[in-house]
């Protein structure tokens, strides 16, 4: 009997139809895990902010799934910024290490020492980001000069928002890694608002890639909340850092739907530009009816992933919240190499302030 | 990760001509040098560090050695080539940053602090990184080129601070700077880079000095003064002249690395004089000073015949002209006084 569905048009960018399973199973993954967050937020599990992504899913996955991905600590580097949950699941980190974090568990990576996505693993290839926006861009170019000096086939990824345009952090490390010729490609997501601060209040420019001609270096803009056209632009950026083509620029154009964090009822945003963004542009939705309408995927095959999700999302919750919290006296540890700290001398019994 | 390769010893055989005495600034020179011979690892970033060998001189021929690999030229970017050296020390490798001013060491202050200083902290990694520059004053610098700005960087765990005073500890305190696992920020004080009076012969050995051990430079038994960088040589100044004069007795413990203190070497002292002065070239006002009475205090109090004082330069920016810098400095006329006081006490 004859199909009366369309004949598959070939994917583009070289990816299969696992790959492209395989990114929806991140995005499905990212925006579950935040809403796992949210619950836990509620309830008050979560200790600190939370910070969403919602809406911004699918420049994150697709830009780290442009990356080589290993888990030997050889292969690609990202410094993910605070909406990019999705980038570090993509290259490996797990959801019940995201939800120990929130939850300063003692066994979380940081062992209750930081906080949300704030860590680090040089096997799967993420580095943490601290809070002074920015500063990633230059620590990055170490990263990345470091592997051209040791003539190593890898790539360097940093992450910053359209407000971090804005610090010298970002100028200075930007401009060094053009001189270097380093192999980091700065990923730029202009998402409308630096916390409350809108984009004509950061930047006389028209477009922020605007800045990479002022670096000698090439720059792209590119939507955002499409998939592919993502992941397209970042691989082309990639190949070209990896083959010795040096730093590299793009602009991600997407929207934050929801605050600054979950405390602020983001009142700076006009409702309907909210609206707008979730009805007619979430990157998940877009990214499902490209599956569809080219015959990539059909729901038979994109429900069990969902399904497959939820389970591992209930089961990372479970395990995350049965974690202990640290050892106080863990305050102690890691600030010098072999070191401890000295504790309270008013707590020693009996007080003895002396004690060396 | 190749965090600890070492390279095949690649040393000159020690010649009598090695062994000529150095000046201060050819010391940590040669302290540099061996530690890039000994390790691959280590390199070196800053302004003008390459080609032209340095501001000072001080990286000068480590370029022709090394090759541009392992010495480089950067832009006028202090956040740009310390967050470099993060980051290539993240990857394993062994940083030393140049300030070309130590002055300048401000405009990374957040990459240092913030960054660097936590990173072990947050399960980030070890940061095996040297930040050095000349610093210091009385040498009619100016405002900013003058100053010593490591009290800004004593108050933030994770750091440690070296300050030498002779050359033979400059060499020794450089190299284990390098080799250590935390981010060191290495003081020079660009006064005694040349002095022909600090020249020292180094030992044909592998000559390291421990970080967070003070020296005794000089014993005594009647006032302890806790000093440090180009101090150390006015406090002696005065040591000597209170000897002739008045014959007092003055014991000299230079610090040579600030943080982590070498508490239990000043309560030693202090113990055995009963008098302690704190002499330092940086302004008053949140000063080093402060915190080491502050210790004694703690730990040491029914051992003091004297209160604790201070000799520091005034809580003002450094001035230029010769009169205004040389009042804003303190000088071995004010340790003479204090030391004085502090013995009549």
């Amino acid at each position: 009997m004859a199909s009366t569905s369309p004949p598959p048009i070939d994917i583009p960018h070289q990816l299969d139809r696992d790959q492209l399973l395989d990114l929806y199973r991140y995005l499905r993954l990212t925006r579950g895990l935040e809403e796992r967050l949210v619950s836990l937020h509620r309830q008050s599990k979560v200790v600190g902010g939370l910070f969403r992504s919602l809406g911004q899913e699918g420049e994150s996955v697709a830009s780290a799934f442009a990356l080589n991905r290993r888990a030997d600590g050889t292969g690609d580097i990202l410094s993910p910024l605070i909406r990019n949950l999705g980038s570090m699941l993509v290259m490996g980190a797990k959801p019940v290490q995201v939800l120990r974090q929130y939850m300063a568990k003692g066994d979380s990576p940081t062992g209750g020492k930081e906080l949300n996505i704030h860590f680090t693993s040089f096997q799967h290839g993420y580095l943490g980001q601290i809070s002074s926006l920015g500063d990633l861009v230059p620590i990055m170019t170490g990263v990345t000069l470091t592997f051209k000096l040791r003539g190593e086939p890898r790539v360097g990824m940093v992450y910053v928002g359209d407000g971090a345009t804005s610090t010298g952090a970002f100028h200075e490390g930007v401009n060094f890694a053009a001189v270097q010729r380093c192999p980091l490609v700065t990923i730029i997501e202009n998402n409308g608002y630096a916390y409350s601060t809108p984009y004509h209040k950061q930047t006389a420019a028209t477009a922020l890639v605007e800045k990479a001609a002022g670096y000698g270096i090439p720059g792209v803009q590119v939507d955002g909340n499409d998939v592919l056209a993502v992941y397209g632009a970042v691989r082309a950026a990639v190949d070209r850092a990896r083959a010795g083509g040096g730093t590299s620029m793009i602009e991600v154009m997407t929207y934050r739907r929801k605050g600054h964090a979950e405390h602020d009822a983001q009142p700076y945003q006009p409702p309907d530009e909210i609206d707008k963004w979730a009805t007619t542009n979430d990157p998940i939705d877009r990214f499902v009816a490209v599956l569809r309408e080219n015959g990539w995927a059909d729901d038979p095959q994109l429900e069990p992933i969902d399904a497959r999700v939820e389970q591992e999302l209930d089961a990372a919750v479970s395990e995350a919240e049965a974690s202990p919290l640290p050892d106080p006296e863990d305050t102690l540890s890691d600030v010098y190499a072999g070191e401890t700290a000295r504790p309270h001398w008013t707590r020693q019994v009996p007080p003895n302030p002396r004690f060396v | 990760m190749s965090n600890q390769r070492v390279l095949e010893s690649n040393h000159p055989p020690a010649t009598d001509a090695a062994r000529q005495p150095i000046t201060f600034l050819e010391a940590i020179r040669e302290g540099i040098r061996e530690e890039m011979e000994r390790d691959e690892q280590v390199l070196v970033l800053g302004e003008d560090v390459g080609a032209y060998g340095g501001a000072f001189k001080v990286t000068d021929g480590l370029l022709d050695r090394f090759g541009e690999g392992r010495v480089i030229d950067t832009p006028i970017s202090e956040i740009g080539f310390t967050g470099a050296a993060a980051g290539a020390a993240h990857m394993g490798m062994r940083p030393i940053v140049e300030m070309q001013f130590i002055d300048f060491i401000a405009c990374a202050f957040d990459i240092i602090t913030n960054y660097i200083a936590t990173s072990r902290y947050r399960g980030s990694g070890p940061q095996p990184i040297v930040i050095r520059g000349p610093c210091g004053g009385g040498v009619r610098g100016g405002p900013f080129h003058s100053q010593n700005p490591e009290a800004a960087f004593f108050h933030t765990p994770g750091l440690k601070i070296v300050y030498p005073a002779t050359a033979l500890d400059a060499k020794g305190l450089m190299k284990s700077a390098i080799r250590d696992d935390d981010p060191v920020l290495f003081f020079e004080h660009k006064w005694l880079y040349r002095r022909p009076q600090l020249r020292e012969a180094m030992p044909p050995e592998d000559h390291t000095v421990p970080l967070g051990r003070a020296s005794i430079h000089r014993e005594g038994r009647d006032v302890t003064v806790v000093t440090y960088g180009a101090m150390v040589h006015k406090v002696l100044d005065a040591a000597r002249a209170l000897e002739e004069t008045d014959e007092i007795s003055i014991e000299v413990l230079d610090l040579r690395t600030l943080l982590p203190l070498d508490e239990e070497t000043i309560v030693d002292s202090v113990q055995k004089t009963n008098r302690l002065l704190i002499v330092h070239e940086d302004t008053r006002t949140g000063g080093i000073a402060g915190e080491i009475a502050m210790r004694i205090n703690e730990a040491a109090f029914e051992w003091l015949d004297a209160p604790i004082l201070r000799v520091t330069a005034l809580d003002t920016p450094v001035p230029y002209a010769p009169p205004l810098e040389d009042f804003f400095l303190p000088q071995s006329d004010d340790i003479v006084s204090a030391a004085r006081y502090l013995a009549g006490y």
